[in-house]
């Protein structure tokens, strides 16, 4: 009875998100093996985040979805940011 | 009363769900950045104590589940029971994979003596306690939704062989698809954090 | 089904479901009944924490041993505390206007998720009965405020375990909530109505609920490394295993201070609704109220450390929070504003309802303002931890979502029960209630600002006189108190019966359907042409 059509995703697609999660995956462990101080930390969560953009917009299928749920997920990815963002004005400069 | 059925709004309210699973990671994940901040030399040894390998083989089977959830989804769209059933049974020993996998991994930290509350633990500074104290708690927390997880595909297998859910209702699948995937969101945070430290 | 008990013609209160008796309650899905099952529960421990509060005031009546011991003390104020946020305030007017109404002024039959919705109350009482067994057993029942701050709430010999725990169990309670007042309004108004159409009511409920989800799991992961510490000393907030106990109030006030707007913004919401009704008058800047509803939502958030100015914090931290906490405040403003433009000129009808509106935008200025004070940071300083803070809090928790709470109560009565209480009675117990709590809560006020700490059981001799007077307001207070409550429940029960469908002239939908509501609320669902508040026609 639902009237909302669904995307159907096909295998194809899902088995090449899933190789560009695994070739990201070794990327970041092959990264953090090279000496480069703070920026180990910066390369790996910036991968990170682009693994979790992945999975959010064709695994969990943001992609298809009705637009307000990306905006959504957003928003609650802002508020997560601006808390830390706002705790290290604490820690930063004790 | 009227059965009235909303598809769109279930999976809205699985969204708001996964939010408040995203903001309760997230701050301990606030948690962890303070404290490492606080204490970097302490936080790269305790990376070092960990398994980067066997950390790797979990990141890696737990995407493929990832994968085959997502795949499942599409196969029930098509009306593919037979094999949306053989995908959701992959993910399952997968998950089970995963928490044996582990449980090795606590077991042997267990013999360091690296668990909250050991001697040895506490001979090594407050950095290393902050560090394994959190490596507990955050992966033990994971590892209790990967449990939760199991139950849900559990669960989700047995109504589709009863084809509770079926090709035109199939919203406790995709909902169960997104929670896992909320499980591997995690997962794809911890391991750089705690594994790939140097 | 038979004619006798049929979903559109019999009302929920006689509808016979599945079950009998009080499981027909505690079993029911209608967002109705459960509503009704958030008031009873909340009444009755409203009550018994009410009960406490008196037996400190009665202590405080003169220095040194009056009634009770410091350990007593403690225990009462932290259990006053728990009861009194967790289980009142924090679920407060969603819980029961927001599950009884919500659908109604939206035109839908019932929330998105109904059996959650029953789940919810379950979570709530479970929490309860596990927050009470802190008091019966082993070591005695806690002391640590309702804040649990660390490293004291992990080496306290107190049952604190059950507490927390139960706190966190709470928490689901008002996650679902949340989720299914999201879901509901975005999914289920009726047809033609859109977003601007929308009652404030349900408008704050949605901000209200956005801050449920967004901020309640951090007060749950929090209990539970509290929990993790006690159990097995994990070191978290412990310094000395190297873990910082301001980081710990971080986490409780990252909650905790949305957590106020839990509180508040539903009763601004109901004030909203009231204000306009007994005006004859369309409210005054509707858009400006939705607006600063969601900016209060938003910005609400990113404030919490203006309850540690006195902890230790950064400089670069203490100036950010003091001028993040000015901004919040100007939202709030502007409500005010709002409510008093739409009396004004207003042909006011003076009821019980708006006796308690009014006098909600009075105490609320006065909590609004001195929160300024407690905002800026030379002031904060001066008056932190003394009994300044609890005169500020009570007027705003107790004064603003209290006294709202009461005006809800007193407007949606009949609709709820399809029976008058009396007026007389009602307006009596108004009276003495605004004097007593004035009379309670001004002098602390002054008590703070001569250095009066809070928390204590004792005092110095110079603040005997503002003591006596706080004391015997609280007991007018609770005088108020029992007429209100008696009225209620006696109006409810053998009060007048009536099935007038709109006894205070309202527009919004609760006025259009069956008084008491029928199983399904409509009939048929309305299409919606006019704006929720038009009056001049
Ligand atoms: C104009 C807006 C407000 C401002 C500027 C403000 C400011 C403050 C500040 C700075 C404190 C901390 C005082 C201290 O401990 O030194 C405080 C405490 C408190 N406020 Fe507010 N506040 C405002 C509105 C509210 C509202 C709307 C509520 C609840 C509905 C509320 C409830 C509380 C509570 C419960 C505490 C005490 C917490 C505790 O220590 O136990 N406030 N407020
Ligand atoms: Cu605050």
């Amino acid at each position: 009875m639902s009237e909302e059509k669904h995307h159907i995703v096909s295998y194809r697609t899902h088995a090449f998100v899933l190789l560009a999660l695994l070739v990201l995956t070794g990327i970041s462990v092959a990264i953090t093996q090279l000496e480069m101080g703070p920026m180990n930390t910066l390369a790996a969560m910036i991968i990170a985040g682009i693994k979790a953009a992945i999975v959010l917009a064709w695994f969990m299928h943001l992609k298809f979805e009705s637009r307000f749920f990306a905006f959504m997920v957003s928003a609650v990815v802002v508020v997560f940011l601006l808390v830390l963002l706002v705790t290290f004005f604490d820690y930063s400069y004790r | 009363m009227t059965v009235h059925r909303d598809d769109l709004g279930d999976k809205m309210g699985m969204w708001l769900f996964i939010f408040t699973e995203l903001l309760l990671f997230g701050m301990l994940f606030v948690v962890y950045a303070v404290y490492r901040s606080m204490h970097p030399e302490a936080f790269k040894l305790g990376g070092d104590e960990l398994d980067v390998v066997m950390g790797t083989i979990n990141t890696i089977i737990l995407l493929i589940s990832s994968m085959t959830v997502a795949m499942s989804i599409s196969a029930m769209q098509k009306g593919n029971k037979k094999l949306a059933l053989t995908l959701l049974t992959i993910t399952l020993i997968i998950a089970v994979v995963f928490l044996v996998n582990k449980y090795f991994e606590w077991g042997a930290k267990f013999e360091y003596g690296f668990n909250p509350g050991a001697p040895e633990l506490l001979e090594l500074g407050h950095g290393t306690i902050l560090f394994f104290g959190l490596y507990f708690i955050m992966t033990g927390i994971h590892a209790l939704h990967i449990l939760i997880g199991i139950a849900l595909f559990i669960y989700v297998v047995w109504q589709i062989r009863k084809d509770k859910i079926h090709q035109t209702d199939y919203v406790w699948l995709e909902n169960t698809g997104l929670y896992w995937h909320l499980v591997d969101l995690i997962w794809i945070f911890l391991f750089p954090l705690f594994y790939l430290i140097h | 089904m038979s004619e006798a008990n049929n979903a559109h013609n019999v009302s929920y209160l006689e509808y016979k479901g599945q079950y009998k008796g009080l499981l027909a309650w505690i079993f029911s899905t209608d967002h109705k009944r459960i509503g009704l099952l958030y008031l009873y529960t909340m009444l009755f421990f409203f009550s018994v924490a009410a009960i406490l509060g008196l037996l400190m005031k009665t202590q405080l009546i003169a220095p040194g041993y009056t009634i009770m011991g410091p350990q007593t003390y403690n225990s009462l104020f932290t259990l006053h505390g728990i009861i009194m946020i967790f289980v009142i305030v924090v679920p407060g007017l969603p819980a029961v206007f927001g599950n009884f109404f919500l659908p109604i002024m939206i035109g839908a039959k019932d929330v998105a998720f109904p059996k959650l919705n029953l789940l919810s109350w379950w979570f709530y009482i479970i929490g309860i009965l596990i927050v009470l067994t802190s008091q019966f057993m082993g070591d005695g029942p806690p002391d640590t405020g309702w804040t649990f701050y660390a490293p004291y709430s992990f080496r306290t010999p107190t049952n604190v375990l059950p507490a927390v725990f139960g706190a966190f169990v709470m928490g689901f309670s008002s996650i679902l909530t949340g989720i299914n007042f999201v879901v509901t309004i975005h999914r289920m108004r009726a047809p033609g109505m859109t977003w601007f159409k929308m009652p404030l009511f349900p408008w704050t409920l949605y901000g209200t609920a956005w801050i449920q989800i967004l901020a309640t799991p951090v007060i749950g992961i929090t209990l539970l490394l509290i929990v993790a510490e006690r159990l097995m000393g994990i070191g978290i907030f412990d310094p000395a295993l190297g873990g910082d106990p301001i980081l710990y109030q971080h986490l409780f006030w990252i909650y905790s201070h949305p957590a106020v707007y839990i509180m508040i913004l539903p009763a601004m919401g109901a004030i909203s609704e009231i204000i306009p009704v007994f005006s004859r008058k369309t409210i005054f800047g509707y858009k400006a109220i939705v607006l600063s509803t969601l900016a209060i939502a938003f910005v609400g958030y990113f404030v919490w450390g203006h309850h540690m100015f006195t902890s230790g914090m950064s400089g670069r931290a203490l100036y950010t929070f003091s001028f993040l906490t000015f901004l919040v405040a100007i939202p709030s403003a502007i409500k005010v504003f709002n409510w008093v433009s739409t009396m004004h000129k207003g042909s006011l009808q003076m009821q019980t309802p708006f006796y308690w509106a009014v006098s909600f935008i009075f105490v609320f200025m006065i909590g609004g303002l001195s929160g300024l004070v407690l905002g800026s940071l030379a002031t904060n300083v001066h008056v932190h931890d003394t009994h300044f803070v609890v005169a500020h809090f009570h007027f705003i928790v107790f004064g603003g979502t209290g006294y709202a709470f009461m005006a809800a109560l007193h407007y949606w009565f009949p609709k709820m029960f399809g029976r008058m209480y009396d007026m007389n009675w009602a307006n009596l117990g108004w009276g003495i209630f605004f004097i007593g709590f004035n009379t309670l809560y001004l002098p602390m006020f002054y008590l703070g600002i001569m250095g009066m700490p809070r928390r204590y059981y004792d005092y110095l001799p110079d603040f005997h006189g503002g003591n006596i007077v706080s004391s015997l307001g609280a007991w007018v207070m609770v005088s108020g108190i029992v007429i209100i409550f008696a009225n209620l429940i006696r109006s409810a029960r053998h009060g007048e019966k009536t099935t007038e469908k709109n006894p205070w002239g309202g527009k919004t939908l609760e006025w259009q359907v069956d008084t008491p509501p029928t199983l399904e609320n409509f009939e048929e669902i309305p299409t919606i042409e006019k704006g929720p508040y038009e009056f001049e026609d």
